[in-house]
């Protein structure tokens, strides 16, 4: 039994390396063939010394830290209040019904179309790239965790309040770890989203950051640069959804899609 | 009636674990009295009586039993007597141990089973909520999970548990709170027949060990008749008390041998003569739905 496991775990590994090599492989074939304009497609085998250029050189690692840190900041500043506010929401129909419209308008927008009223009221600096990631995530966390709860099957609660739980035990025992699946699934969301937004707004933000190092690149056409930062940023979106997988499946050991 | 020796008891004690035994006040008074209960709802078609006036009065340790068509307003009734709803109108008398009013604990038709707690935390829940300790509260839990058969998955989460087992949970939890007054509505009616003559002999075995005063809803005939000592009829289109069937079967019971009796069959057939009528008015009113 835990010998077919562990061969269909190996061919799953297989399986999830063999499309991104395949891709590497025929790219770098078609551009040695010269099938490829290889200024604007250069094989992979030269991005990579680029890569090891930008490290050694030009703090590539300080860039992936400094966009990594915007993101997560602001995936906590956005995530807890709008937890907070969708609990709130899917409890008490009051607030939802106050709440419901704005959120849905504000959530509809792109976020990176509000940049400049961010930096009119936050400044260029940090602080800027920060609100900008918690409010892209801000009413996607909000309207799922709001979601969640409404959708908690009455029986639960029946049973909360028949075995004497007042409202703050029906929070703590009912709404919120009935509602944690779909938190999560705002959660997934929003650090996609976060990703989007950052280096959407570096790329609008002079300085230090990985979509400002693939702007920058492409302006200045040294693509094989331009190539790294996507590179690294796809990586880093690669990475955080695994750290949240991991997350989820520590918090909801009950969740059977967990 | 009074707690009946141990001695006389059809199972081993130890069926029943000691922690619980002991947790279980003995012989707790508990009567349910109403007089004219009735619960109407306002729906955008106009108002639905669920209830009306219905008249009926539970003994302390009596296990009465309420059959009736569906939409007759079963549940209804037990969510009145849960307090989980209120009567528009009647009156509902809960006397309890002492004079004060009764305790009591539901078992829920279909998944009431919180998936985000292990069994043994959904059966320490109602324990958690009164503020027991941490080793009271392990001691109770382990005890009624011993008593319904689940120790090895004590520390299992619902979704990795069959049907059955989740209502066995589902039982453990709501006795642990040691109730006066056990409510059940339809606990085995989403059960394959199998598993529900398995746990009808449980909950019998449990019951008997507590004599609680049990309201235990179903749409099953043969459930009824094995499990009550009295059975209550309800009215489709009236939601109303139509009859009621003492059942003449003593305690402590074995299923099988009540059902092979020979007074089973004619008690059967007499509740379903009036049953039928009630499921067929029950049909017409709905449009000729079949």
């Amino acid at each position: 039994m835990s010998a077919s496991r562990r061969r269909r775990r190996a061919l799953e590994v297989t399986l999830t390396l063999m499309a991104p090599v395949l891709l590497l492989v025929l790219w770098e074939a078609f551009s040695r063939a010269g099938k490829l304009d290889p200024i604007f497609w250069p094989p992979p085998s030269e991005i990579w010394p680029t890569f090891w250029h930008l490290v050694r050189n030009e703090d590539l690692l300080g860039d992936i830290r400094i966009s990594l840190f915007r993101i997560l900041a602001g995936f906590v500043l956005g995530s807890v209040p709008a937890v907070a506010l969708g609990l709130a929401m899917g409890m008490f129909w009051p607030v939802r019904v106050v709440m419901m419209p704005v959120a849905t308008a504000i959530y509809a927008i792109p976020k990176i179309a509000i940049l400049p009223l961010i930096i009119i009221a936050f400044g260029i600096g940090e602080l800027s790239k920060v609100v900008i990631v918690a409010l892209s995530i801000f009413f996607l966390v909000a309207l799922n965790t709001m979601a969640g709860v409404v959708a908690i099957d009455r029986a639960y609660r029946d049973v909360a309040r028949n075995l004497g739980a007042g409202p703050v035990a029906l929070f703590w025992t009912v709404a919120l770890p009935g509602a944690l699946p779909s938190i999560f699934t705002g959660l997934r969301l929003g650090l996609g989203f976060a990703l989007i937004v950052i280096v959407g707004t570096e790329f609008l933000s002079p300085g230090r950051g990985i979509g400002y190092l693939i702007w920058e690149s492409y302006q200045t056409l040294r693509i094989e640069r331009m190539y790294v930062g996507l590179i690294v940023t796809g990586l880093m979106g690669w990475l955080l959804s695994l750290t949240m997988e991991a997350l989820e499946r520590l918090v909801l050991p009950w969740h059977t899609s967990a | 009636m009074a707690e009946s020796g141990t001695a006389t008891r059809p199972f081993p004690a130890t069926l029943v674990a000691p922690a619980v035994e002991r947790h279980f006040r003995v012989a707790g008074e508990a009567v349910i009295r109403a007089r004219g209960l009735s619960r109407r709802y306002e729906t955008p078609q106009g108002p639905v009586d669920a209830l009306r006036d219905v008249n009926l009065t539970v003994q302390s340790g009596e296990f009465c039993v309420v059959v009736g068509p569906s939409g007759c307003g079963k549940s209804t009734l037990l969510r009145l007597l849960a307090g989980l709803d209120r009567p528009t109108s009647g009156s509902l008398e809960l006397t309890g141990p002492g004079g004060d009013s009764p305790t009591n604990a539901m078992v829920f038709q279909g998944q009431s089973v919180f998936p985000w707690l292990t069994v043994r935390q959904n059966v320490a829940y109602g324990l958690k909520l009164r503020g027991e300790g941490r080793v009271r509260r392990a001691t109770l839990a382990d005890g009624l999970i011993e008593t319904v058969g689940l120790t090895r998955f004590a520390r299992a989460y619902p979704h990795q548990l069959s049907e059955g087992m989740r209502q066995r949970v589902a039982i453990a939890r709501a006795l642990a709170v040691d109730p006066d007054i056990l409510l059940m509505d339809e606990p085995f009616g989403s059960l394959d027949e199998q598993t529900r003559f398995l746990l009808q002999e449980e909950l019998l075995r449990i019951w008997e060990a507590s004599r609680k005063t049990v309201v235990f809803v179903t749409h099953s005939i043969d459930e009824a008749i094995v499990l009550a000592d009295r059975i209550v009829l309800m009215s489709a289109q009236s939601g109303a008390v139509k009859a009621e069937f003492a059942v003449p079967f003593g305690r402590p019971r074995e299923l099988l041998a009540v059902r092979s009796e020979p007074r089973f069959a004619p008690l059967f057939n007499e509740i379903w003569s009036l049953l039928r009528e009630e499921v067929t008015t029950a049909r017409r009113e709905a449009g000729g739905r079949h």
